[in-house]
């Protein structure tokens, strides 16, 4: 403590010894309350110890003040300067974040989708893009003669009724099929040819869960010297794995009239297992595809030499498959672009 | 088809249960779509032993018995059975048993005695007539066995998916002779009791003869190939037996007298369609000195009342058997009602037909009536099969109905056709199947399905003559089918072996669609796949024959149906709607064929952003989000000179998209039938390409041309990124009325030249404080040098030249503030 009528050099030493113990006292304030103790120690506007020092100033000789001034300046701006340092750093430790509730939800942007019918086709060409395969495209209304002539249809076959054909005029009308795209590419590109040929076709059947009017189909055509049957059941066989994941296969004989022989693949039923269900009619099996070898007047109506060239060919129904990859009880979901459905199903 | 287990049996004694049929069928003929159990009803109904039997102690005709159903314990049964007996099998129905006849068997008292079920007649079991008492069963099996399994009554039915190129199998004999094939097992008609009864043989004619009391006559030759028949007197119509009956009832048909179920039972064995006329009904009045028949087609406006009651106007498409008068029946249709065998029938006329398949079908459409005998017909029968089913089915009516035959039987038929071999390469086979055949195991194949086959000298070749009920065996391809089929699919190998690549690139317009549903996805829609069926109007392309006027157009663009499948969305309460669609639209073309073009068009509506608890209310899509997906489309695209001119129309329409001078779509406002909570929609609509359906080549030719590959995408290049700092001012700028942005935009970059980096208005405002007509807009612009930092007095200096420019060119100033 100070007396009550200092010399100089004791209001110096104290000065100085007041600065050191305040300064250390800031800088070992831990927090906001420790170091607001100090200030009210050191730096009070009532009592603190700078405002004694002040008032000490008056019982000091005249000729002592102006150094003992300059002394209680240096140590009021040493002292306020430490404690205002000490004070962002305090502050910035022990300030807490403004109140977060992390439970609450994220936020989004809206996500769009490919349809479930183009990702199963897209999935579909990507399996057979690895053996080669281009995608060809052809439209969707055609003429008769792209539609049935060209494939061997005779005049006289029932697809060419007006019951199960949507005709637009005379020898125009809505594909019924995607193979008039083989013909197409037949008569355009020289073979080698490996095709997959995705696209809508179109039939006069009412919607119901299971028929619509227009509906997605994947054709595939390959055709050079040497192609073989053999070359057919290998190649599905090889997609039927990649696409199903393990399972069996079968080859049953069918007819269409541009291939010949013609087949449908089968895989164990999705839903059984291959143990026989109500949805496989017992059978354990699954029809997936049509196939066959390329007839040969197909190839001959598109100006491709048939005893040189031979080819497969195959048809498939993606909309069938997306209807069992998602469970679907309704064809009609996959037309209806229903957002709530888009959503659900988005790959 | 339906084809019964055990009548194929009958034909072929393979040995093989109902679902090894259905294998091997499935596998190498048809697919065997289903196997049904025949009566299933009488699943519950087990095999037991009577042990112990006493009178019952109340009654003079009631028996008390102890019964042993396999269950270990010994049930009490009343039986009223005179013949119940200790020691024997019945067939028994246990408690909870619905019996065929409709009755359940519930534990009961009868006459103060309880029983525990009921020991039952064949009637009961609905196997016949017998109820003299219960069905005893001389059969060695245990009690509690299945009855089903113990008795040969449990016949199986395969339903057969027969397509068109094979109707030789819509017959037993013919499903038998591929099972004999496939399995090697002899293949012999059914017995049916006939073997010593004597058909004379048939006369053959060309066009006419008499068959002993009726002269046939086929009036074109065109309306059936061959037409044979023949006269059976002094026949008593009758039921069937019971074999009859059974065998009809296990494909499924009905019994109706004796001389019908022999004709109906040549058809499903034989797959030969013959129909019985009562002779004396015939022509009853003849305009001959005999009774005809002649088969010609129907004079417009003749009518006929068929079997099934109805009376049926017929046309010149018709084919009828006609007496002197009128017509007696729907050529391989149906017969009439006027000269039906019934019960008083003591003569009759039996047909035996091969109708012409086309004219068949003409035939049906026009009375409206499918038929077991028609859908043969239409597909075509064996032509060497009617003197056969005559045969057959004329022995057995005289086995089950007596009668004599006093006159051989007709035929009127040309002959059969001379046959050309079919040469079929040993190396060819081998070439298409992808595996090597023998010239030997390829005979051999094809004799199994009734072939004629010789393998020449060298082994390089088999000479093939199909049988007649093949005609579908045409070219050496038909028969690689067979020998395939035959072989099994599935004992070729699963090899892939070496390939080419294909001549063929990606399709551009492939490659286009999925870059722009990668893109529109990114964008935050959904992909829609509708039907482009609309209601539509002349100006649309026409559908001859729709299913309904609301889908009796094509659409013209993508939009149409968006909007529909917008308004379907907000009828589920969805107010929120982002769909694109990449498909096709029609207009009308110069010939029946329409234009037909790709296109890819957009709509959305409702919430820009899904709701947030930090964005309550999300705004809405406007305008520029559709200005915004339309850039997003037209840069997913990829042209180089595009750009979005605004509409002076007015209207609904917004912006005209441009490429290289042509307008190629747009974006717009969408109209839709909506409620009133529905934000508006807005819509983008571009065209891709045309899709041509032309020619590529007439019919026979091709159009090969040295591949074209597409050319490759012209990538963005690398510009070096800027070293030096940018400089950055607003212009906030007052445009009076009539002045657009673009135009402001123009006259700023004309004056700031190549200094100016980006350009971009990012505020407008009209009212306080800006004259009434004006808006004030504010751009802000970012000016950099490549090389240094630009001084404040060069950007001073811009910025007086633009102002000055945009002063003096469009009357815009600065908006003081
Ligand atoms: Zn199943």
């Amino acid at each position: 403590m100070l007396s009550d009528t200092p010399t100089l050099e004791e209001y110096l030493a104290y000065a100085a010894d007041l600065t050191a113990r305040g300064a250390a006292a800031f800088t070992a304030a831990a927090d906001e309350d420790a170091l607001e103790t100090a200030r009210i120690q050191f730096l009070g506007d009532k009592r603190g110890e700078l405002l004694l020092l002040q008032r000490a100033l008056g019982a000091l000789p005249a000729d002592s003040r102006r150094d003992a001034g300059r002394a209680f300046n240096d140590a009021k701006t040493r002292l306020t300067t430490t404690h205002d340092e000490r004070q962002l750093t305090v502050r910035h430790a022990t300030t807490r974040a403004p109140h977060l509730d992390l439970t609450m939800p994220a936020r989004h942007r809206w996500q769009g989708a490919k349809h479930p019918v183009t990702v199963v086709i897209d999935e579909i060409v990507g399996i057979f893009r690895e053996l080669g395969f281009t995608v060809a495209l052809g439209p969707e209304s055609e003429s008769e003669w792209y539609n049935f002539g060209a494939l061997n249809f005779p005049p006289d076959h029932p697809a060419l009724d007006m019951h199960d054909t949507l005709y637009l005029g005379e020898g125009a009308l809505l594909r019924t099929h995607t193979s008039p795209v083989q013909v197409r590419t037949l008569q355009r590109y020289a073979p080698p040819i490996r095709i997959l040929a995705p696209g809508t076709a179109f039939r006069r059947d009412p919607f119901d869960a299971s028929h619509a009017p227009a509906f997605a189909q994947i054709e595939g055509l390959a055709v050079d010297e040497g192609i073989s049957f053999v070359d057919l059941k290998a190649t599905l066989t090889h997609f039927a794995q990649r696409f199903f994941g393990k399972t069996r296969t079968r080859f049953r004989p069918s007819h269409f009239p541009f291939t010949e022989p013609s087949a449908e693949m089968d895989v164990e039923c999705r839903l059984c297992g291959g143990a026989g269900c109500s949805a496989c009619k017992g059978t354990g099996w699954m029809e997936i595809l049509g196939s066959g070898l390329v007839h040969p007047s197909v190839l001959e109506a598109a100006g491709v030499d048939s005893e040189r060239y031979t080819g497969w060919a195959f048809g498939m129904g993606p909309a069938r498959i997306a209807m069992l990859r998602y469970d679907l009880p309704d064809i009609r979901l996959l037309y209806d672009s229903d957002m709530r459905f888009l959503q659900q199903v988005a790959e | 088809m339906n084809a019964s287990v055990s009548w194929l049996s009958a034909f072929v004694d393979a040995g093989k249960s109902a679902n090894e049929l259905r294998d091997l069928l499935t596998a190498h003929t048809a697919t065997v779509e289903e196997v049904v159990t025949l009566r299933a009803d009488l699943a519950p109904i087990v095999v037991a032993r009577v042990v112990e039997e006493a009178a019952h102690p109340d009654s003079d005709h009631l028996h008390v018995t102890k019964v042993d159903m396999g269950t270990g314990e010994l049930l009490d049964v009343v039986c009223g059975a005179p013949n119940v007996a200790a020691g024997k099998l019945y067939p028994f129905a246990p408690t909870g048993t619905l019996l065929p006849n409709g009755i359940r068997i519930e534990k009961r008292k009868i006459r103060g005695q309880t029983s525990n079920g009921m020991l039952c007649s064949a009637r009961e079991l609905g196997l016949g007539d017998e109820h003299d008492g219960i069905m005893e069963l001389d059969v060695d099996v245990a009690p509690g066995t299945h009855f089903l399994d113990a008795v040969p009554i449990g016949d199986k039915r395969l339903v057969i998916d027969v397509l068109p190129n094979r109707p030789d199998l819509l017959s037993h004999l013919g499903v038998a002779r591929e099972v004999a094939a496939i399995t090697g097992v002899a293949l012999t008609l059914p017995d049916i009791g006939v073997s010593d009864i004597v058909v004379p043989e048939a006369r053959r004619f060309r066009r006419a003869g008499n068959a002993g009391g009726i002269v046939m006559h086929l009036e074109d030759t065109r309306l059936a190939s061959r037409y044979m028949g023949v006269v059976i007197r002094g026949v008593s119509v009758g039921p069937s037996p019971q074999w009859l009956v059974d065998r009809l009832a296990a494909i499924g048909a009905r019994a109706i007298n004796n001389v019908v179920d022999a004709s109906n039972y040549v058809l499903h064995e034989l797959g030969q369609p013959t129909h019985a006329f009562d002779l004396n009904k015939v022509d009853p009045l003849p305009k001959m000195p005999e009774r005809t028949i002649v088969i010609r087609s129907a004079k417009d406006g003749e009518s006929i009342l068929t079997l099934d009651g109805v009376t049926r106007t017929l046309t010149s498409d018709v084919t009828v058997i006609a007496d002197s008068m009128h017509p007696i029946a729907i050529a391989g249709v149906m017969g009439g009602r006027e000269t039906e065998v019934d019960a008083a029938t003591t003569d009759i006329f039996v047909e035996v037909a091969n109708f012409d398949p086309s004219r068949t079908r003409r035939t049906r459409r026009a009375v409206g009536l499918s038929t077991d005998a028609s859908y043969r017909f239409e597909r075509g029968v064996d032509i060497a099969l009617a003197p056969r089913a005559l045969e057959r089915v004329a022995a057995l009516i005289l086995s089950l109905a007596g009668g004599e035959i006093t006159s051989p039987p007709v035929d009127l038929y040309a002959g059969d056709l001379p046959h050309t071999a079919i040469v079929l390469r040993v190396e060819r086979v081998a070439r298409v199947i992808g595996i090597p055949i023998e010239g030997e195991r390829i005979a051999a194949l094809l004799r199994s399905i009734g072939c004629m086959a010789d393998v020449d000298d060298r082994g390089a070749a088999v000479h093939v003559v199909p049988p007649s009920w093949r005609r579908d065996l045409r070219i050496d391809a038909d028969l690689i089918e067979d020998i395939a089929r035959l072989h099994g699919y599935d004992a070729l190998p699963d090899e892939i072996r070496p390939y080419r690549p294909g001549t063929s690139s990606d399709a551009p317009l492939w490659t286009l669609a999925a870059r722009l549903r990668d893109a529109l996805s990114a964008a935050g829609l959904f992909e829609a796949r509708p039907t482009p069926f609309v209601a539509g109007d002349a100006s649309h392309v026409r559908v001859l024959n729709p299913l309904a006027e609301s889908e009796g157009h094509l659409r013209q663009t993508l939009l149409e149906t968006l909007a529909t499948r917008a308004e379907y969305n907000l009828s589920h309460m969805q107010r929120n709607v982002r769909l694109y669609e990449v498909g096709a639209a029609f207009a009308p073309g110069a010939d029946a064929l329409p234009d037909e073009t790709m296109r890819v068009a957009l709509l959305v509506m409702g919430d820009r952003d899904p709701a947030h608890f930090t964005n309550a209310k999300p705004s809405q899509f406007d305008e520029w989000d559709a200005k915004g997906l339309a850039e997003v489309v037209v840069r997913a695209v990829g042209v180089e000179q595009w750009s979005l001119e605004r509409s002076h129309e007015g209207g609904d329409l917004l912006w005209t998209i441009v490429v290289d001078g042509a307008a190629r779509g747009h974006v717009s406002r969408v109209r839709l039938d909506a409620p009133v909570w529905a934000s508006p929609a807005f819509g983008v609509e571009f065209v891709l390409r045309a899709v041509s359906n032309g020619d590529v080549a007439p019919p026979g030719e091709h159009a090969h041309d040295e591949p074209v590959p597409p050319p490759p995408r012209t990538p963005e290049k690398y510009r070096p990124l800027p070293t030096t700092p940018a400089s950055e001012f607003d212009l906030a700028l007052l445009l009076p009325a009539g002045v657009s942005a673009a135009e402001v935009e123009r006259v700023i970059r004309m004056a700031a030249g190549e200094l100016l980096e980006r350009l971009a208005a990012f505020d407008v405002y009209e009212g306080v404080g800006v004259d009434a007509g004006h808006r004030s807009v504010a751009w802000r612009l970012t000016l950099r040098h490549p090389e240094r930092t630009l001084r404040d007095k060069e950007i001073e200096g811009r910025r007086a030249k633009i102002l000055s420019a945009l002063t003096s060119e469009l009357n815009v100033r600065q908006r003081s503030t």
